[in-house]
């Protein structure tokens, strides 16, 4: 008997009658720091039998709580599934009330925390179908109001806000340059390095000049400056809007007479629309700067014969292809970031989620515009 | 009162920054077991108050002792001790947005305390029965109303029944019978498992139910203009400023 007693915790005193039953008196607190030992405890207590009848005797203890109550709940289940007798003993007045408070006459162990029904694949399906079709609705509507609100904007110029707009440009464009420069001079030094392996053989060294500025200003450069403002500011639109929605700031422009598209996405869309191709300016002379600095240092060519080499090769048609270029992936950062933000239900994990869609979509769209760009440019000759 | 003292103020400077003091020199106690409500006009500084009793703004100078240590002066370790110590219901109830009710309350329960899962369930159930959120465990708070979502941040402040439980506006934004019901709650915990109660608040109804001792603040001497019971001030305060707030008059 005594070598059992040891699996109980010390408050427990398991006292056996005559008759069978058992008297089990707790002492000390019970508590949210005792109650799992004690559960535990009355599990091992019944697991070695169960007795006609338990009396737990309460007069010894001197704080209870709701854990308090789960351990009084683990042996009243436990008496009540064998059929046998359940008492509670010298429960003081204030024990009582903490038992009515938490409702203990009421309370059961094997409750199942109300589930919602799990949809089946097929309703799955079907709300993943049902999801896209009023994705690509709102995307189309979406789309009609930047429209109109960009319409109304150049017939009133005067309705654009102003200091917000040249905020986002600096936000936008100013603020991306270092990054901007940085990854472009990188690129260009890649570019002609790795060209250069090849082209030594041929002794044709010269073209690595050609070849940098061929690739940056009509692909690399647009493309790498979307890539890079669609990770900061894309993100950051939707981010912007899809906290201003949760936080109702939304509504209250709405109820005030404000168009939500034309007050915040307006300024977001002038402004990456004006910077996005200076900034793609700056990535090609960065790139080509870094191509430089690899024909010099390490091709033995002279700077001005690099530089005669890249401007024989560029055509003013390719610069401002590059920067047509870089003014659609602009608007259609915009567009998508500030979609994004609209569509945000619920609270910061959806802000969340609008952001790292904004990201996604914006490249989707950016190589997918990119490609349609390639393709026109070749039967436009 | 021979009570002991479980929070001590003493000559708590604080504010945000040299031109930006809201409250200057205060102390008061908060004694063992009684219901403390903090009370005044917007802007007088009882949720900055707040924020520094319960250590998330340290002070400019003076201290805040908990149950015997120094909330801003102490080492990690019994920064957390006092933090076992303390509830708080914030005033947007501050649920996690991507757990359900259930996940929100277990949360403390599950890190803080070893029981085994299905007594935890019921100890959930149970704490959410408490403030009438029967059936909505599984419900995130996105899907539930704000006044159900503060009863929820409720349900998790007090979910390890911690010594002291402070709230920030318990009864704003509720409706008159669930405010009702829930100064009858603070009345029951603290009746039945004698936790103190440090409230926010400037509801009058809520004070009149549940107080034992009130700290009125004011923005104009940025400190403590009135102490004690809210019966006995409303009905013998000298002082214009109390007397406006208990008779509900607006400023001449």
């Amino acid at each position: 008997m005594k070598n059992r007693k040891n699996m109980l915790p010390s408050s427990f005193q398991v006292e056996r009658r005559d008759d069978g039953g058992v008297i089990l008196a707790i002492q000390g607190r019970m508590d949210a720091d005792r109650a799992g030992d004690m559960i535990r405890g009355a599990r091992a207590l019944l697991a070695q039998g169960v007795p006609p009848s338990l009396t737990v005797d309460l007069g010894e203890v001197s704080y209870m709580d709701d854990f308090g109550s789960l351990v009084l709940l683990e042996l009243r289940e436990e008496m009540e599934s064998s059929k046998g007798g359940f008492y509670l003993k010298n429960a003081s007045e204030n024990i009582q009330r903490v038992l009515t408070v938490f409702q203990f006459d009421k309370a059961r162990r094997d409750v199942v925390l109300a589930k919602k029904p799990k949809p089946n694949v097929f309703e799955r399906l079907g709300g993943a179908a049902i999801d896209q079709a009023n994705d690509m609705r709102y995307m189309v509507s979406f789309l009609g109001s930047v429209c109109l609100a960009l319409v109304h904007v150049i017939l009133q110029p005067r309705s654009l806000r102003r200091e917000e707009t040249l905020l986002t440009m600096q936000k936008t464009g100013f603020d991306a340059l270092p990054i901007v420069g940085l990854i472009s001079m990188l690129l260009g030094m890649i570019l002609a390095f790795m060209s250069s392996v090849q082209l030594k053989q041929f002794g044709a060294d010269i073209y690595v000049a050609s070849l940098v500025a061929v690739a940056m200003v009509r692909e690399l450069g647009p493309v790498m400056t979307a890539i890079i403002v669609a990770g900061r500011s894309g993100s950051a639109f939707a981010a912007e809007i899809g906290t201003m929605k949760v936080s109702e700031e939304v509504d209250a422009l709405f109820t005030m007479g404000f168009d939500p598209t034309r007050f915040l996405v307006m300024p977001k869309l002038i402004a990456a629309t004006v910077m996005v191709p200076l900034l793609t300016m700056f990535s090609d002379l960065f790139s080509i700067a870094g191509g430089m600095l690899v024909g010099v240092f390490m091709l033995d060519l002279t700077p001005s014969a690099y530089m005669n080499e890249t401007i024989r090769f560029l055509e003013l048609r390719d610069i401002v292809w590059s920067f047509v270029k870089s003014g659609v992936f602009a608007m259609l950062i915009v567009w998508v970031g500030c979609l994004r933000g609209f569509q945000v239900r619920g609270g910061a994990d959806s802000v969340g989620q609008a952001a790292t869609s904004a990201v996604v979509s914006s490249l989707f769209l950016i190589i997918l515009a990119d490609s349609i760009f390639a393709v026109i440019r070749v039967y436009w000759g | 009162m021979t009570r002991n003292a479980i929070i001590k103020v003493r000559n708590l400077t604080a504010g945000y920054g040299e031109d930006a003091v809201i409250l200057h020199d205060v102390s008061f106690d908060v004694h063992e077991g009684e219901i403390f409500v903090i009370l005044g006009g917007s802007g007088c500084g009882k949720s900055t108050l707040l924020k520094h009793l319960i250590g998330l703004i340290p002070p400019m100078t003076g201290e805040v002792i908990i149950d015997g240590d120094d909330i801003s002066r102490c080492n990690e370790e019994t920064f957390h001790r006092i933090l076992q110590k303390i509830g708080i219901s914030y005033q947007g109830g501050a649920l996690f947005g991507s757990m359900t009710l259930a996940e929100n309350v277990g949360l403390p329960i599950g890190e803080y305390t070893d029981l085994p899962p299905d007594s935890m369930a019921a100890l959930i159930k149970m704490k959410l029965g408490l403030v009438q959120l029967d059936g909505f465990e599984n419900h995130l708070p996105s899907e539930i109303s704000g006044g159900m979502q503060k009863r929820a941040g409720l349900a998790r402040a007090m979910a390890l029944n911690p010594k002291i439980l402070f709230f920030d506006e318990p009864s704003a934004g509720l409706d008159p019978v669930t405010s009702a019901g829930l100064d009858n709650l603070i009345i029951q915990l603290n009746r039945n498992l004698g936790t103190t109660m440090v409230i926010v608040t400037h509801e009058l109804a809520s004070i009149f139910a549940v107080a034992h001792r009130v700290i009125m603040l004011d923005k104009r001497v940025k400190g403590i203009i009135a102490e004690g019971d809210p019966e006995y001030l409303r009905e013998h305060s000298q002082n214009r400023f109390v007397k406006q707030f208990f008779n509900r008059r607006a400023e001449a």
